[in-house]
């Protein structure tokens, strides 16, 4: 399968954001919710996509799985709010982190929660990892040609053995079960250190089998901290505050760091 | 049909939680592009014993949310249970709601700010997005009151003290935003109690002293 | 004076130059009615990758002189180019000139009326030049580049003419002259700051305060601009500056890995070996 479609390769012609309000003043357009009748000052045409940044990751190793995300909401070059979360726990052991737009992620997150709760009532259990990420897989192919513009990693621990496991998405729901995953606006910073000290990829002395994650979860951890706060130091819509879910048999446990606020 | 060009449109709005309640504010402008068409215009509406709506954009559309909502205050009445949506309820009706019209690709054209017994404040904008926080301000107000508002924001901050800021950032407001008025409206909502929603008023200690100043 | 309007293309060491080439291409697509902005746009991707300085940049006048402020933020798109680069800009001993726009036209348009300025002073053998001086070159060479030199500029400078003053100059060459002033993309948060705090006779420390604070407002409120704050005071009719870099850094790293990282040997793989002995090195003895 190929890998999930990138970010931006998936975005141009539907996700067209709104120009940026860039240094001048007198070229930033009027930002109330209501443009002005002026043609001149008006975006071309209105969008129903807004990228509202944030950046979510997923690892997992032989008997946990992280799920993390900031909590910075943003809108072009403003913070309407710094504390908005992209996590939600679908069961006791699967937690997803979406990126992308704020409604949209709402939405889905909702959407996915209804259906969790319908399966819970026919079959009297929770869902399976790999039935979950199977669900999101569908319940983002449903909107095929009105995509849900959320970028989603899942993350969770294998009901039988107790391994962990993550899953990767695209905004329609073309998905790959992985160790390692990243997504959202601080991608291209996280993901190769997570390749590189994770995954071992770029050890071509190491053997495949070698290369399986050996990380504890307290290294883990701190790795994950260190990338989010390197992802904070070069991105500029990632930040304000990190939501880390660690997912062991034990359960599920939710921990909050601070991230740069500027 | 479809509004994705405002015609008669309102600006900011700005609220702030206070231990004892919220305080929401807002200009009473209806601006027809840039001509300050209707000045004495009520942006904040009472549809509920509970809650308090504040919205800026579309005119129109804003009266077609408080319908909404009037209609959805009815049917709570109507089935005589006594049962009513709490503020933070209303809060996610509201966001389905402008998330269904978003996905229509007919938006309601508004920010609209919710305040609610029990210290509720929470926003919502034209796509459906909606959240909490301690201090909410949508248009040009998230640009130029935002950053006053988060300063000025204490856990401890009494409602006397969160109007106050609320009316210094509308004052900060007259002064930058072209489609910004001095004649403003502003709502107490005590966490217990009954809610107070002003008469439009004019704002008082306007300080035009920087003219004098300039060459 | 005016080199720079021949200079673009200079440096070049000969070859061909198909930079036109795209733009006719475009005026072309243009002419027939089918330009697509994504596929044949005329300004080249270098230039559109152009370092800005999404950027809060303030100053403030008090009564013996001006406060100027910056953040050092410097951004290509959504990403942090430098979390560390100066703003204030040198002009002359008695000004100095915060930038936004691209950085690039920032620094060159600063760095050549400087020495103007100072050419200019030398030509009329005083101790200083006036600020009104600076704002005549800087709006002139603005204006004749039509607002293609995007720099938006924060003037403050102290002469014994008019004693301390304050411009903005916008990147199409008009002026302003106000006692507080602010650019850039947070300019909207800094100016609030002002409009709530500003007061008539600051003094100098009150002055420093609030152009600190509209600045952290920058910092914290804005995507385009962070790190730390810049300050710099001309007062004194101009003989004292004091250029405070680094006035403030409240926005750090809020954590490092314990044991940060360690690359083990052999994780740069050796794909082939090929030892030579070197070439014997001959000395050779010149005719000339």
């Amino acid at each position: 399968m190929d890998r999930p479609l990138s970010h931006s390769s998936f975005l141009p012609p539907l996700f067209s954001s709104a120009p940026h309000p860039l240094s001048p003043p007198h070229s930033v357009p009027h930002p109330s919710a209501a443009p002005s009748v002026n043609a001149a000052e008006r975006p071309a045409r209105w969008s129903p996509y807004q990228d509202n940044g944030g950046t979510v990751v997923a690892l997992a190793g032989r008997d946990y799985a992280i799920v993390a995300a900031d909590t910075r909401f943003s809108v072009s070059f403003s913070i309407p709010t710094r504390e908005f979360t992209k996590i939600t726990q679908l069961t006791d052991r699967v937690v997803l982190a979406s990126a992308g737009m704020g409604a949209d992620r709402q939405y889905l997150h909702k959407m996915l929660h209804t259906r969790l709760a319908m399966y819970r009532h026919q079959h009297q259990r929770d869902m399976s990892l790999p039935a979950a990420a199977q669900m999101l897989s569908n319940t983002l192919y449903s909107r095929r040609f009105f995509p849900i513009y959320a970028f989603n990693v899942l993350g969770g621990i294998d009901s039988a053995t107790g391994e962990g496991f993550v899953y990767g998405y695209d905004a329609i729901g073309s998905h790959e079960q992985l160790k390692v995953v990243c997504s959202g606006s601080g991608q291209a910073i996280v993901q190769p250190v997570l390749d590189q000290q994770f995954s071992g990829r770029q050890r071509y002395s190491v053997p495949d089998a070698e290369r399986a994650p050996s990380l504890t979860l307290e290294q883990a951890t701190a790795l994950v901290r260190d990338a989010f706060a390197s992802a904070t130091e070069r991105d500029i819509h990632t930040g304000d505050a990190l939501e880390m879910w660690q997912i062991t048999a034990a359960g599920v446990r939710q921990t909050r760091y601070e991230l740069r606020k500027d | 049909m479809h509004t994705t060009e405002p015609i008669v449109t309102g600006a900011s709005v700005l609220g702030i939680q206070c231990v004892d309640g919220v305080v929401l504010g807002c200009d009473t402008l209806a601006s027809y592009g840039s001509l300050a068409r209707f000045q004495r215009v009520r942006r904040i509406v009472q549809p509920g014993a509970d809650w308090v709506l504040g919205g800026g954009g579309e005119y129109s559309d804003l009266q077609e949310v408080a319908r909404l909502l009037e209609t959805m205050v009815t049917r709570e009445y109507c089935q005589e249970d006594g049962v009513v949506r709490a503020p933070r309820a209303v809060h996610r009706y509201l966001a389905r709601v402008m998330y269904q019209r978003r996905s229509r690709l007919d938006p309601l054209f508004n920010s609209l700010v919710l305040a609610g017994r029990g210290r509720f404040l929470g926003v919502v904008d034209m796509y459906g997005t909606a959240f909490e926080s301690h201090v909410v301000a949508t248009g040009f107000g998230s640009l130029l009151a935002l950053p006053l508002l988060r300063k000025a924001w204490r856990p401890d901050m009494r409602m006397e003290e969160g109007a106050a800021c609320v009316e210094h950032c509308l004052r900060v407001l007259f002064y930058r935003d072209c489609r910004a008025l001095s004649s403003v409206q502003l709502a107490r909502v005590p966490a217990e109690g009954a809610i107070e929603v002003s008469e439009p008023y004019e704002l008082g200690e306007l300080q035009w002293h920087v003219a004098q100043t300039v060459a | 004076m005016s080199s720079s309007s021949s200079s673009s293309k200079g440096g070049n060491g000969g070859g061909f130059n198909f930079d036109h080439h795209l733009r006719n291409q475009w005026i072309t697509a243009c002419l027939q009615g089918n330009a697509d902005a994504s596929t044949t746009d005329p300004v080249p991707n270098y230039a559109r990758h152009a370092r800005k300085t999404g950027t809060t940049i303030a100053g403030v006048q008090y009564v013996g002189g001006v406060v100027l402020g910056a953040d050092t933020r410097a951004t290509e798109d959504t990403v942090v180019a430098d979390k560390n680069c100066e703003k204030i800009h040198y002009l002359a001993s008695n000004m100095y000139c915060c930038g936004a726009g691209t950085a690039a036209d920032t620094e060159a348009t600063t760095r050549l009326i400087a020495s103007q300025l100072e050419l200019h002073r030398q030509a009329v053998g005083r101790a200083r030049v006036p600020v009104v001086a600076a704002v005549n070159m800087l709006k002139r060479h603005l204006f004749r580049y039509q607002g293609y030199v995007s720099a938006a500029l924060v003037l403050g400078g102290v002469d014994e003419w008019h004693g301390p003053s304050l411009y903005t100059i916008y990147p199409h060459g008009s002026v302003d002259q106000l006692p507080y002033v602010s650019m850039g993309s947070g300019s909207l948060a800094a100016m609030a700051v002002f409009e709530a705090g500003w007061r008539e006779q600051l003094s100098e420390a009150d002055a420093r305060q609030l152009v600190y604070e509209a600045i952290t407002a920058g910092i914290e409120n804005d995507l385009g601009s962070g790190s730390n704050v810049d300050l710099c005071v001309i007062k004194d009719g101009g003989r004292t500056v004091e250029y405070l870099r680094g006035y403030a850094q409240e926005q750090v790293r809020t954590y490092r890995k314990p044991d940060g990282y360690a690359f083990p040997k052999g994780t740069t793989a050796v794909l082939a070996e090929d030892f030579r002995k070197y070439v014997q090195v001959r000395k050779v003895v010149s005719d000339l």
